[in-house]
């Protein structure tokens, strides 16, 4: 194993005090329990919005916090869910009391973690609501399964969400509005390496040379196939429709093309992944009016591609451009 | 006869015990149709309660089993600490202020627990779980409490249909957690929750019988 580290164990805490030393007029850090929350939590009377799940997707989700986005991240142990007791932390950290949205990626020890944290903030007088995305087109979603995997959409639901509560919607509101863009969102996404835990110290996977994993999960959970390696504009096809016909996108439709990276591929392969799914979506009628382009849901260092198609209504689209301050994201301001 | 204090201080330092002595075993389990971790996450939890233990001086059997339930969910992270901190919870809503409990008593908590885990993983027989062995041996268990069997006999009735639920999952394929996505590859495995699920309701029989 060949990382930047110092101890395995101290990967997580050593990240958080990074962000905080480079970060410090947007974010504040909370260790044990660690949660990372916007520089002017709580902000009075706005609903809030927390995520959070295990670590080594960054920038999701603690580099999302700030304005106009998440008011705070719960980070976990490296691809392990956070715990309820940092969750309820956290929740109650934000709380301005207009009420805290959890937007929740559809794995069985997030939906837990989060549904116990809600409980105990209920309790203590907090009003939450969750929301679970599950957006990866990969996952057969029936009732024999744990269902769908919360992927890229998650990235575009706390933008949009954020900027809807930053304009001081309610919580229901907030809610409602990301259980839509989760609605209109899906996702896939594919694997040209595996990826190495830090405690676990090899490959969580392998991967031949000459292979790729098509229908990854963020963690490196197996996907709908292995195939042998073929060129990006056929990956593109082969992650594409799936996509569009699940929904299904139709003709005339206006989206949000995300086309992100894992973690290890770089941005001039990316443009090649964007430039075909273009030419693709083109070919479907289907527009591309927004875009993001980059590593924003990653998995550690795995090399490989996610695409994220969201179809955009007036409002998503005002609130997608609307200003947003954190240290993953920033425009408008 | 009564469970006392004591002998719920024993069942939780058992049940800490077999998990520790059992980790390697779960964690391989755990590989086969999950993500290789739940020997480890149950033991950092076990071992993080122990400690804890001491200093409850006077507690009553609720507190222990809150005190044992606020360590699992802030420790073992992932899907069992919610799972098996809600069973702890459920058992010391249950018998809040108690220092004694009769079999039916402990048979209602049970139950009661059972059902809190099934409502928080919406889990039902079957699922490939830990509900698999923990509802039949609730059921066991409170059948053998109303027939008015020993206490003894009751725990040894509840312990055996834990075991048998636990060997009943190796041909299921699963329906709740990770291991469905692996679909009919999870078939020909023993679930590693149900099988953590059956020690616990052994540690909870070997400390609640009066005839060692």
């Amino acid at each position: 194993m060949k990382k930047l580290i110092n101890r395995v164990e101290d990967v997580v805490k050593e990240e958080l005090e990074g962000v905080v030393a480079a970060h410090s007029d947007l974010v504040r850090v909370h260790f044990a329990p660690n949660y990372v929350v916007r520089a002017d939590a709580p902000v009075s009377g706005k609903t809030a919005i927390i995520s959070g799940g295990g670590s080594g997707h960054e920038p999701m989700h603690g580099g999302f916090v700030g304005m106009g986005m998440l008011d705070g991240a719960c980070p976990g142990e490296v691809f392990t869910s956070p715990t309820p007791d940092q969750i309820l932390e956290a929740t109650k950290a934000v709380s301005g009391g207009a009420g805290v949205l959890h937007i929740v990626k559809n794995y069985t020890g997030d939906i837990l973690n989060f549904e116990m944290a809600a409980d105990l903030a209920k309790a203590d007088g907090i009003e939450v609501e969750a929301v679970v995305i599950n957006d990866d087109v990969a996952v057969q979603d029936s009732l024999y399964t744990a269902g769908r995997r919360g992927v890229g959409a998650t990235v575009l639901a706390e933008k949009v969400c954020g900027a809807a509560a930053e304009a001081h919607r309610s919580l229901k509101d907030v809610a409602e509005l990301c259980r839509r863009v989760n609605a209109n969102g899906r996702s896939m996404g594919m694997a040209l390496t595996s990826c190495t835990v830090p405690a676990a110290g090899k490959p969580t996977f392998e991967l031949g040379e000459q292979e790729m994993e098509i229908g990854i999960g963020i963690h490196g959970e197996p996907g709908r196939e292995r195939r042998a390696l073929a060129s990006a504009d056929e990956i593109v096809e082969a992650l594409t429709k799936p996509i569009v016909e699940d929904l299904p996108f139709k003709r005339g439709d206006s989206v949000l093309a995300f086309v992100n990276s894992m973690g290890g591929t770089p941005l001039i392969e990316l443009y090649i992944v964007y430039r075909a799914l273009a030419r693709y979506l083109d070919g479907v009628g289907v527009k591309i009016d927004r875009r993001l382009i980059g590593p924003y849901i990653t998995s550690l260092e795995m090399a490989g591609c996610s695409i994220t198609l969201l179809r955009l209504d007036d409002e998503m689209t005002k609130l997608w451009d609307a200003p947003v301050n954190t240290p993953g994201l920033r425009w408008g301001v | 006869m009564a469970i006392t204090y004591e002998q719920g201080l024993s069942f939780v330092q058992g049940f800490a015990a077999a998990i520790a002595e059992n980790k390697d075993y779960l964690t391989e389990l755990d590989s086969a149709i999950g993500d290789a971790d739940h020997g480890t996450n149950m033991n950092r939890g076990m071992q993080a309660v122990l400690p804890k233990l001491g200093s409850l001086e006077g507690a009553d059997l609720g507190q222990l089993f809150k005190t044992t339930a606020m360590t699992l969910i802030s420790t073992v992270g992932g899907a069992s600490g919610p799972l098996y901190g809600t069973l702890f919870l459920q058992l010391g809503t249950s018998i809040a202020g108690q220092t004694e409990l009769s079999a039916e008593g402990w048979s209602q908590a049970l139950e009661a627990a059972v059902q809190a885990v099934r409502a928080r993983g919406k889990a039902e027989l079957g699922d490939k779980t830990m509900i698999d062995a923990l509802q039949p041996a609730a059921d066991a268990l409170r059948a053998a409490a109303q027939d008015g069997t020993s206490l003894d006999a009751a725990l040894a009735a509840c312990e055996a249909a834990a075991e048998q639920g636990m060997v009943a999952t190796i041909p299921l394929v699963a329906r709740k957690g990770r291991a469905s996505y692996l679909g009919e590859r999870s078939a020909g495995h023993q679930d590693p929750g149900a099988t953590s699920s059956w020690l616990l309701v052994r540690a909870a029989r070997q400390a609640f019988t009066t005839d060692t």
